[in-house]
């Protein structure tokens, strides 16, 4: 049996890896569109101003690609070392997108990123414009690879399991791509980026403002931000949603955990905080119907009969069907070579529970339950911020508008602010997704204890110190230089 | 008519030879890269199933499955 120990810190190391990696790759996608924006209207116009502009932000999206760049890769050290039962199993489906997406990411963003910086008086303007759009469009298609292989792990689909090599075949390549769960986390994803792009930029822009300093400049900046960014921020909505429909139809304890929602059933209340409640809201929004069903914690473990009158296995028999598969993997690999007949009736039995193979590592139905106060909690810090942030980029692009934003001190603290917020708001995000899919790392086929290698506690925890303290030094340095460049400023008004 | 892959190799070398604030993002990636694979990579983070056949693999990863 794996040590809960090494389970724990091999979880813990994953976390804190992800969540530093997404610090970095929000920024890189929306302040990719800002500032690509910003040099449409320096084509359009000819106007140097926004040329200027552009560069600055585009030297502030350097630094943070510098920093952000190849922190992914340590992940993908995470999966041989501490991960390799899970990155055997999966074989071809986490494969394949990541292989794509690394040779892909790195010959758009070598080519296109390179002409970005080194082409300004080499290339033509509207080159040099399609340059930066398709560096923009290159880090979202990046995003597209990573998001198809986590969102496999969420609802796989598009594979079979072959006992023989003991890993999951590719057999719908296109189901795999246009799993609905990537579909919906993509634009989830790529649009908080815009948000997180806008809010940075508002923000920078209004510390400017509250030192009397590059006004056209921060102005100018400020409406471009908050028009992506709430653009952004819709999209995000709109994606919100179609996330809250999926994780109802595929991942039904996420939601119920996200929710604290025990005991379920149709007009299903939404909890804004605890002890406040929208009757029928949670039913709508898992749902899109007033009646619709949505089971809660206990009718999961329980089991149920949803209303199309599909019987819902209760924990405890999903465990023993997982058991029975697990056992019968180990027969057809013991009696494949002494007893033919014998190794087929085990893999019939394999296939006819496989849907159920992960949960014969549970001891109880317990296990089944994520931690349901930090989703809770994460899933009203990500909504909160959000809606706060979207009316305050409103005010602030009301405000610009009416040329009374220098004026607003408290406005341009509050966006200055706002920065922490929206890393706060994303971050929350990810707990929701990842957190909220737990004890599974692949929904109902692998959970995470049967995921990890077995290697010892104390190795996985050094890597996680030695983790904390290099990121740490770089994520100092890292907001060393964008000081600098900061307090340098563009300069443009001392020209 | 000039070579378009001398051009290429031109574009990247001046670029790199006029950088000015990039020098030390460039000094902090290459910083980053050692520390991560002529490191991490090389010391610490040894993947499980290295030195293993094919079948060894699968024989390893189908134990660690089915005798937890």
């Amino acid at each position: 049996m794996v040590e809960s120990a090494l389970v724990d810190w091999s979880r813990l190391q994953f976390a804190l890896t992800a969540g530093y990696h997404w610090l970095f790759v929000p920024l890189t996608l929306g302040l990719a569109v800002i500032m690509a924006t910003m040099e449409s209207l320096y084509v359009v116009t000819g106007d140097e101003f926004w040329k200027k502009t552009t560069k600055f932000w585009m030297k502030l999206f350097a630094i943070n690609f510098a920093v952000g760049i190849a922190t992914g890769i340590i992940l993908e050290f995470e999966f041989g070392t501490n991960w390799s039962n899970y990155s055997w199993f999966v074989g071809d489906i986490f494969g394949a997108p990541l292989a794509i997406e690394g040779i892909f990411a790195f010959f758009m963003e070598a080519t296109f990123f390179a002409v970005m910086f080194f082409g300004w008086e080499k290339v033509s303007k509207r080159f040099h414009l399609a340059a930066t759009w398709l560096t923009g469009i290159g880090a979202a298609i990046s995003a597209v690879w990573i998001l198809v292989a986590n969102s496999w792990m969420q609802h796989p689909v598009g594979m079979e399991f072959n006992p023989d090599t003991v890993r999951h075949e590719m057999v719908d390549f296109w189901a795999l791509v246009l799993n609905p769960v990537a579909i919906s986390k993509f634009f989830h994803s790529v649009f908080s980026g815009w948000m997180t792009g806008a809010i940075f930029v508002i923000g920078i822009s209004c510390w400017y403002l509250m030192k009397k300093r590059e006004t056209r400049f921060a102005m100018a900046s400020i409406r471009v931000a908050a028009i992506v960014g709430i653009i952004g921020t819709f999209a995000v909505m709109l994606s919100g949603d179609s996330s809250g429909i999926q994780a109802a139809k595929y991942q039904p304890m996420k939601l119920a955990a996200a929710e604290g929602l025990e005991e379920g059933g149709p007009r299903a209340p939404f909890s804004i905080v605890p002890g406040v409640e929208i009757p029928g809201m949670l039913s709508i929004l898992a749902t899109h119907d007033l009646d619709g069903y949505v089971p809660g914690i206990n009718n999961l473990l329980d089991g149920y009969t949803s209303p199309d009158g599909v019987q819902h296995p209760s924990a405890e028999e999903k465990i023993a069907r997982g058991k029975r598969a697990i056992e019968a993997f180990g027969q057809y690999r013991t009696l494949q070579a002494s007893d033919p007949a014998a190794a087929a009736e085990a893999r019939r039995v394999l296939e006819e529970n496989m849907a159920y193979f992960g949960y014969g590592y549970l001891t109880s139905r317990e296990e089944l339950v994520p931690p349901v106060g930090l989703i809770y909690w994460a899933f009203r810090v990500m909504v909160g911020v959000g809606g706060a942030l979207l009316l305050l980029m409103f005010v602030v692009l009301w405000a610009e508008r009416r040329g009374r934003l220098p004026q607003m001190k408290w406005l341009l603290w509050a966006s200055l602010l706002a920065i922490p917020l929206v890393y706060l708001a994303g971050q929350a995000g990810w707990i929701v997704a990842e957190v909220g899919r737990q004890p599974w790392v692949i929904e109902g086929l692998l959970p995470v204890k049967a995921a990890v290698s077995s290697v010892s506690v104390g190795a996985v925890q050094t890597t996680f110190f030695l983790f904390v303290v290099i990121f740490t030094l770089f994520l100092l340095i890292e907001l060393r230089i964008l000081m600098k460049a900061i307090v340098t400023g563009p300069q443009i008004e001392n020209e | 008519m000039r070579n378009p892959l001398r051009t290429i190799y031109n574009f990247y070398v001046e670029g790199f030879r006029n950088m000015t604030w990039g020098r030390e993002l460039w000094w902090l990636i290459l910083l980053k890269v050692i520390i991560l694979f002529a490191v991490l990579r090389l010391f610490f983070f040894t993947p499980t199933l290295a030195g293993k056949s094919e079948e060894q693999r699968i024989e390893h990863v189908g134990n660690q499955l089915t005798n937890q």
